[in-house]
């Protein structure tokens, strides 16, 4: 009845390979950005967004790398903590060092930097697949924090090697630095997302997407028929890392504000941004944000029916937090294996033929 | 012979020793991946819960007492009794038998068969529930495990060596733990390889790690091997847990050993019980001199963490499928 291919025609190339081929699809995507766009930043408030809307905006760029890597591209990665790191550092150095250029432009800019780092760490990929790959990028994950611990330039000599982000403007508001408020952060981690999310599905539908997920299939037969390995590999890794550098950046710059090394970006990073996207879908754009949300939202909601509605002890939540996470990750592998992205599929083909069953 | 020398044989000497305990961890991985093909993440996480299970009966706590307290308002921490060692590791390796039985019926059963990605990401959501599930039962703060394993430097190596050097020289200091926990190890490496050559279920496992579906066809269970290989490696956790334990206490950070196995697996070759040994020692001894020569002077040191990992990949680079392990045969 309201979501029906039956009717639409399409009456040229471009309306035909359009990102949102059905009409209620299209619909329901400009409401979203709508609501996004212009409802939310007036109701938004600091609690929200920092407890929830920023970490999800933020987290679902890093899923959205992460899934480009072992969704569509088969590559295994444990490195996303330390290539976020490289994002917030490149990020730091270049606002300390350049103050004058917008923090955009550095937020792009320290995405690249990224980039280049994740192809340097993407060369083993060329060489070793399945664990073995996801044991070196776990290498690389261990160096990275070492190297940003160690070396004192990158935290401008500070003695606590904690790095702080300092005041930045966009149009004349407060977007880092204690004064921010809350619609201006999320504005523009919403611009970033946005741009980031339309950038990867166009990658994903286009070559170099086909590219990838031969690659994730079969990569041998792959190079049989003439996929450069090569290319395919240390591109997923630079686009995957370019928007795992980015994630990094906003999440030091407009997210926290002041970060160090070793908590911020250990291996739980990585393992929760892995969490993500298995539980969101592997190889899925939707899956990506599904799962940032649920792992956003889920350990909120738990400490808030945990410690504000039962009155139990906050150590106590946080271990039922563990055992709630590996349970829905053990439950989700069993039951879907292709995640939350999978029910939505299920959902718009019964919604396609509803009211009939099938 | 200069004292510059004999102090690097002692790091070489404490670095085989350190070797050893990452072989025992990495033990556990390569039982169950030679048998179901799972690269099992939580076994680090298992050596914690075995730790502190066997702790937690040891000292008699109430298991789940911090929940029960907190949803009935009680106030109970400890039943009063207090179990003996060597009872109690008999309870605890029950209890990861139980542990092993319930993994393989309500998560490993069902996932027969899908890439191994999967699987992996499974063992990694075992390894956060594992962790809370522990932490729930018998609480998050650290644990003295004493089971009256000597510690402290040897003091019979320590004047067996004093000949070598000088004047000055004191002897070798090689930590008694240390030479209790290669003995362990020994003895346990020898037990497991009698086990699979001379025991009915020992071949049995062999058969199910060649192929599955020929064990099948010859009358193999294949839950029951499953079971059987997840308890053992949870006895090998257990042991585990009790060296590191017995050394730094009993704490989340016991679950961290599992990262120290990797490289070495990744050099012993994922499939091979000699290449676990081998490569534990070889990372160890490793890890070790490259601290002592390059580290501490020229790098500032700290850098145990990603040393063991920076000389596996180079192992790879020459030899993708680790020192022992089966050769890489991909078809189309």
């Amino acid at each position: 009845m309201l979501y029906r291919e039956a009717g639409d025609f399409k009456t040229s190339y471009k309306s035909d390979s359009q990102t949102f081929p059905i009409a209620f699809d299209r619909y329901r995507y400009w409401a979203v950005m709508a609501f996004a766009f212009l409802v939310i930043p007036f109701l938004i408030n600091d609690y929200w967004a920092s407890a929830i809307l920023l970490p999800f905006l933020i987290y679902s760029i890093a899923a959205i790398g992460l899934n480009i890597l072992v969704g569509y591209c088969g590559q295994v990665s444990l490195g996303t903590g330390g290539f976020m790191a490289v994002g917030a550092f490149a990020c730091y150095k270049l606002m300390t060092s350049f103050p004058e250029v917008s923090i955009i432009i550095h937020i792009v800019l320290s995405g690249g930097i990224t980039a280049l780092v994740g192809t340097a760490f993407g060369l083993p990929s060329l060489r070793i697949k399945g664990f073995y790959l996801a044991v070196a990028t776990l290498a690389a994950q261990f160096f990275l924090v070492w190297l940003f611990n160690k070396v004192s330039w990158f935290y401008n000599y500070s003695a606590s090697g904690q790095i702080n982000a300092p005041e930045r403007f966009v149009g004349g508001f407060a977007v880092t630095g204690p004064n921010a408020d809350a619609w201006a952060k999320y504005l523009v981690c919403l611009v970033f997302v946005t741009v980031c999310a339309l950038i990867s599905r166009n990658l994903t539908r286009g070559n170099v997407g086909r590219s990838w997920m031969a690659i994730r299939d079969m990569d041998i037969a792959a190079e049989i028929i003439g996929v450069n390995p090569l290319k395919a590999k240390l591109t997923a890794f630079a686009v995957s890392s370019f928007f795992i550098g980015i994630s990094g950046a906003l999440f030091f710059s407009v997210y926290l504000g002041a970060v160090e090394v070793g908590e911020a970006f250990g291996i739980q990073k990585s393992f929760l941004v892995l969490f993500m996207i298995i539980i969101g879908g592997l190889g899925s754009i939707f899956g990506s944000f599904a799962g940032a949300a649920l792992l956003v939202v889920l350990p909120v909601a738990l400490k808030v029916i945990g410690v504000d509605f039962l009155g139990w002890p906050t150590d106590l939540v946080a271990h039922l937090q563990l055992v709630v996470v590996g349970a829905l990750i053990m439950f989700f592998l069993v039951k879907e294996p292709h995640g939350l992205a999978q029910y939505w599929r299920l959902a718009k083909e019964k919604l396609r033929l509803w009211p009939f069953p099938y | 012979m200069s004292a510059d020398f004999l102090y690097g044989i002692e790091v070489i000497i404490n670095g085989l020793m350190a070797g050893v305990l990452y072989a025992l961890v990495a033990l556990g991985f390569v039982l169950i991946y030679k048998a179901s093909g799972i690269f099992n993440y939580a076994q680090g996480v298992m050596a914690l819960f075995a730790a502190l299970t066997l702790v937690g009966i040891m000292e008699g706590q109430v298991p789940f007492g911090h929940l029960i307290n907190a949803i009935f308002g009680t106030d109970i921490h400890h039943f009063g009794w207090e179990v003996p060692a060597l009872l109690a590791i008999l309870l605890t390796v029950l209890v990861m038998g139980l542990f092993a039985f319930l993994v393989q019926k309500f998560v490993f059963r069902h996932l027969v068969g899908q890439e191994p990605i999967i699987l992996f990401m499974a063992t990694i959501g075992l390894a956060y529930f594992l962790e809370g599930v522990g932490d729930l039962m018998w609480g998050s703060d650290i644990k003295t495990l004493d089971l009256g394993l000597p510690q402290g430097g040897s003091l019979w190596v320590e004047d067996l060596t004093a000949k070598l050097g000088g004047d000055d020289f004191y002897g070798f200091f090689i930590d008694k733990l240390d030479m209790v926990a290669a003995l362990v190890a020994a003895v346990l490496v020898t037990g497991l390889i009698l086990f699979a050559q001379y025991t009915k279920q020992g071949r049995a496992m062999r058969a199910v790690a060649d192929d599955h579906q020929a064990a099948l066809s010859v009358g193999i269970s294949l839950n029951f091997i499953w079971v059987l290989v997840w308890s053992l490696a949870g006895m090998v956790a257990l042991v585990a847990g009790i060296m590191w334990g017995a050394k730094s206490g009993v704490q989340f950070s016991l679950s961290l050993i599992a990262l120290k196995a990797l490289p070495v697996l990744m050099l012993g070759g994922f499939t091979s019980i000699p290449g676990a040994i081998v490569g534990g020692l070889i990372i160890g001894v490793g890890e070790k001199l490259f601290e002592y020569t390059i580290g501490a002077p020229f790098l500032g040191g700290a850098t145990e963490n990603w040393f063991a990992y920076m000389l596996a990949l180079l192992f790879l680079v020459f030899r993708p499928q680790g020192l022992f392990g089966e050769r890489i045969i991909e078809r189309v």
